[in-house]
């Protein structure tokens, strides 16, 4: 008792750190405070702050110029939304103290180097976009930047590396551009021109196959789905076009022009971009997502084009404010909305646009999904007159063009959009979709509404979905969530399980032993076999259904009582899916029995494979099965999929983590014992020390050869699962195409465009692990004489690596 | 390589609150060592009538849930507006703490935090009536939470002006 009293006047260990704080610490948290926070709203101008910055950091320099140069580094490569705020800061400090400016840029450099090192590419464009805009602040001297952008380009001459790396470079010059075009034209432009032609030839040449995998709409109109590069070079040829004019880009630099031009500027040091290493990790090539143009904002502002360079440079700020700010939503909300040059450009189109860019990007979105949800909500909050408005209009859009978008980027709006009606009320204008309702319920648009509708109707019930469309949707709206318990209905009675379903339901009921309820099922006649043959367990179908059938059914009141159902069991449940076949038909019971509440078969099997009653396998081979055809492009197959694959990996992970973390040991242990023996030569318990560690080493050693066994045999288990995936895809979409060439019928039906799409959802969702089995799946599966159509698919995503 | 700066890593929304449960079996250092890694999140202002199935759903997007216990009346043995959300990785907590407290769920602000980990008896309502103790004292009529508080319900209408 006394000692939770001391405790609690402790109040946690927060109180030691408030009160011993020297004084150095405070400078250094004041520093950093002062500079992260410069060019926030403030009373005073952004020039009068970063003056007075300056003059503080100036006269901090002699004491405190490491930790200065580290927040500065920082800020570089954390907060490009606010480039050109720090460097016009940085430019000021040049201008008065040389010396500072030139190891600011050296520490840049060492930083650069750091960050390509470690596979940081996108922070690296940050860093190399900042010493860019040095130029423009008089720090660094133009011709020894565009000596770095030539070794850059140079890249493009490189034989036998992957695309993404010379695309990574080609990236970042052309990138900084919008920035320092205008001033390095004015220096070096025939250099530059040299430059751009260079990457002009390499634009042509490089191969482009990737594109379709990651296009969100698969059409050209309204707005094509550009990919990134090509996309860029034509607002770079645009803004050439225009001498360099660019008029969106904050320039606080400019108001400090006669101070800047007095400055000594530094030179960059020559930069050889680091050679290609095999375990790089370049940047995945993009797709540009666009949704809205100069036609869809009604008043005000106009949108700038798309090959604009505005509308170059307002996305990456907008993505940038969104990957400094996403863990806090309020802050993220109140960023974007106070994006300077708001005035002049229509935002919240913009907004909108950025934050579903990047909820549908391909492979995966930057975030968690739901982070987009509850940031549009907060936008929604803090512009009540407008931006619902402007996401409506958005969801309308994206609605009528339902039929050309990607099915995983449709399986996101269809979890954005039921996620946020939820939040408010559920109120849409449903009729102006009632168009819907006049196609076959398997094509995209009334799919869509029917997958809203399911996914609503888990936020809240039935009734309220019933309620909230109009009647005329009624084919739409989802079936009550209830069980179907086959010994209850009609003609119940007849059928051959009946009599034991009611026994062994009395004895679940009566909490009979396992023991008990096993031999109640041995009474459960075997369909598959002629002769009266005990032979142990062999696979009857009959007897699970009847045992899960009855369990399911007095345990439906909610997952808690199907869990618990599940644990008490297990023994037996384990007993009846020994075989392949059990498994099997294990998962077709729970799918007859909740087929109306799909929300409860995903659950109940992922019950199933956590607790080994069935596989990841038995789960892919019973979705791609012939009696769940009608359902195989539902979305909560596919969630069931991908969660089961999800599953697998990190079960590999897992024992990858143990087995690592055994060998750590091992190697600990070794080095103790190696100093221990270096320590006490002399002593006679040096032979007993040593078998007692050596017999712990034994013991380390068994325990990392049982976890390398395990490794292996999960990953055996793994790629076979990834094997019986393709190979049914394979199966699944041969057959259609077959069929479809010898009845001369168009290929490119829903369900086909559905299939392909899932093909490629699948490379897309876990290219990491996918990667590991390249080569099994290309000498097994996906070789020379397979449908060029399904190759194509295969060829696309090897493309995103190249 | 230049050191993450503390002005630019706020995490607010995963602070943990004021909030102390005062039934907690051991010291105030062990309560806050086990909210600093818990996996398991308190959810508050349910509707009464709100599903495990709901629950699931909602918090399912910030990642896998591993159970969901929901709050029981102590006498009533029916749900009473919380439940508690165990998922098997802290970092989907985080999630939930970032991007689902604080919206809607059954037409409702709910609320989540920090919960030091469930132990059986914690799933009961600890006011005197069986329900939560806010459920107690609130003066407000809630129909999603069996009407008036449970002092202001038992105080005749023409008398409750008096109180107080």
């Amino acid at each position: 008792m006394s000692r939770r009293r001391h405790s609690d006047e402790n109040d946690g260990g927060q109180a030691h750190k408030r009160r011993r704080t020297s004084e150095p610490i405070e400078i250094e948290d004041r520093l950093e405070s002062l500079i992260c926070r410069v060019g926030e709203k403030s009373t005073s101008s952004l020039e009068s702050n970063l003056e007075g910055l300056a003059g503080v950091l100036e006269a901090d320099l002699p004491n405190y110029k490491n930790k200065i140069l580290r927040i500065l580094c920082s800020v570089a490569r954390l907060l490009p939304e606010k480039l050109t705020v720090y460097t016009t800061l940085v430019g000021l400090l040049n201008a008065r103290n040389y010396n500072f400016g030139g190891e600011f840029v050296e520490a840049m450099i060492r930083q650069l180097k750091e960050t390509l090192k470690n596979n940081l590419y996108n922070e690296a464009v940050y860093l190399i976009r900042f010493l860019s805009d040095l130029v423009n602040c008089h720090v660094i001297a133009a011709p020894s930047m565009v000596a770095m952008f030539e070794n850059f380009i140079s890249v493009t001459q490189e034989e036998d590396v992957p695309q993404v790396r010379s695309d990574w470079f080609v990236y970042v010059v052309l990138s900084s551009l919008p920035w320092v075009g205008k001033e390095l034209y004015e220096k070096k432009d025939v250099e530059m021109d040299r430059l751009l032609s260079q990457v002009e030839g390499y634009l042509k040449r490089r191969v482009k196959t990737h594109v379709p995998m990651l296009q969100v709409w698969t059409a050209e109109k309204p707005h094509p789905q550009e990919e990134y590069l090509d996309c860029l070079w034509s607002q770079i040829q645009k803004l050439k076009k225009d001498r360099w004019q660019e008029r969106h880009i904050l320039r606080p630099y400019i108001a400090f022009d006669s101070v800047l031009c007095e400055a000594l500027q530094h030179n960059l040091p020559p930069f050889t971009p680091p050679g290609h290493m095999p375990d790089a990790q370049y940047p995945m090539p993009q797709v540009v997502f666009r949704m809205f143009d100069y036609t869809d904002a009604p008043e005000g502002p106009v949108m700038p084009g798309s090959h604009s360079v505005e509308r170059f440079v307002i996305e990456e700020n907008l993505h940038c404010i969104i990957k400094t700010h996403w863990k806090e939503r309020k802050s993220c909300a109140a960023q974007l909305l106070s994006y300077p040059g708001k005035n002049k450009i229509p935002l919240n189109y913009h907004i909108v646009e950025v934050i579903f860019g990047e909820l549908f990007q391909l492979p995966a979105p930057p975030h968690l999904d739901v982070m987009y949800t509850t940031l549009l909500i907060e936008l929604c909050k803090l512009q009540p007159g407008s931006l619902p408005q402007v996401l409506a209009q958005a969801t309308e859009m994206m609605y009528m063009r339902l039929d050309t978008m990607n099915t995983t980027c449709i399986d996101r709006l269809i979890n954005w959009f039921s996620h946020h009606l939820s939040n408010f009320q559920f109120r849409w204008s449903w009729d102006d979709w009632s168009d819907c309702l006049s196609v076959d319920l398997d094509k995209p648009k009334p799919k869509f509404v029917k997958e809203v509708l399911e996914k609503s109707m888990r936020l809240s019930y039935h009734q309220r979905m019933v309620d909230i469309v109009p009647p005329t949707f009624s084919a739409l709206i989802p079936a009550e969530p209830i069980f179907i318990y086959k010994y209850m209905a009609e003609s119940a009675s007849s059928l051959p399980g009946y009599p034991v379903s009611i026994t062994v339901g009395n004895a679940i009921k009566n909490r009979a032993s396992n023991e008990e309820i096993m031999s109640i099922l041995k009474d459960v006649p075997n369909p598959n076999q002629e002769d009266d043959d005990d032979e142990g367990e062999t696979f009857n179908p009959l007897k699970i259904d009847v045992f899960l059938q009855t369990l399911l059914h007095l345990a439906a009141k909610s997952f808690s009582h199907s869990f618990s159902a599940l644990a008490k069991f297990h023994e037996i449940l384990k007993a009846l899916t020994e075989s392949d076949e059990g498994k099997l038909h294990m998962l077709k019971v729970v799918y007859e029995a909740w087929r109306n509440h799909p929300q409860m078969i995903a659950v109940l099997v992922d019950k199933m494979i956590r607790t080994q009653i069935v596989d990841c396998a038995a789960v892919a081979n019973w979705l791609f099965s012939q009696d769940m055809a009608h359902e195989f492009t539902r979305l909560f197959i596919w969630e069931i999929l991908h969660s089961t694959i999800r599953k697998m990996n990190k079960h590999v992970q897992k024992i990858q983590v143990e087995l690592e973390e055994a060998k750590d040991k091992l190697e600990k242990q070794q080095h103790k014992r190696l100093g221990l023996v270096h320590q006490q030569k002399d002593s006679g318990d040096e032979e007993d020390m040593e078998k007692n560690s050596e017999d712990e080493d034994g013991q380390l050693e068994e325990q990392i050869d049982r976890l390398q066994e395990k490794v292996e045999s999960a990953q055996s288990e793994q790629k076979n699962l990834f094997l019986v995936i393709f190979q049914r895809f394979i199966m699944l979409l041969t057959e259609h195409l077959v069929r479809c060439e010898t009845g001369s019928v168009d290929i490119s039906t829903a369900w086909y465009k559905s299939c392909i799409e899932r093909l490629q959802e699948i490379f897309l969702m876990h290219h990491v692990t996918i990667h590991q089995y390249m080569g099994t799946l290309e000498n097994l599966l996906f070789t020379a004489e397979l449908d060029p159509h399904i190759l194509a698919v295969y060829q696309q995503f090897c493309a995103l690596q190249l | 390589m230049s050191a993450k700066l503390n002005a630019l890593n706020s995490d607010s929304y995963t602070d943990v609150s004021q909030y102390r449960d005062q039934h907690f079996k051991g010291n105030r250092y062990d309560q806050e060592k086990l909210l600093k890694q818990s996996n398991t999140l308190y959810v508050g202002n349910l509707s009464f009538y709100t599903t495990e199935e709901q629950v699931h759903e909602l918090f399912s997007k910030s990642g896998d849930v591993k159970r969901i216990i929901i709050g029981l009346d102590k006498v009533k043995k029916t749900a009473c507006g919380f439940c508690f959300v165990e998922y098997y990785m802290r970092g989907d907590a985080e999630h939930a703490m970032r991007f689902v407290n604080g919206t809607r769920l059954d037409d409702r602000i709910i609320r989540t935090d920090w919960d030091a980990g469930f132990k059986e008896g914690r799933q009961h309502g600890r006011g005197k009536s069986g329900g939560q103790v806010r459920d107690e004292y609130r003066q407000d009529y809630d129909p999603a939470r069996g009407g008036y508080g449970k002092l202001a319900s038992q105080i005749p209408a023409a008398e409750q002006r008096n109180t107080f």
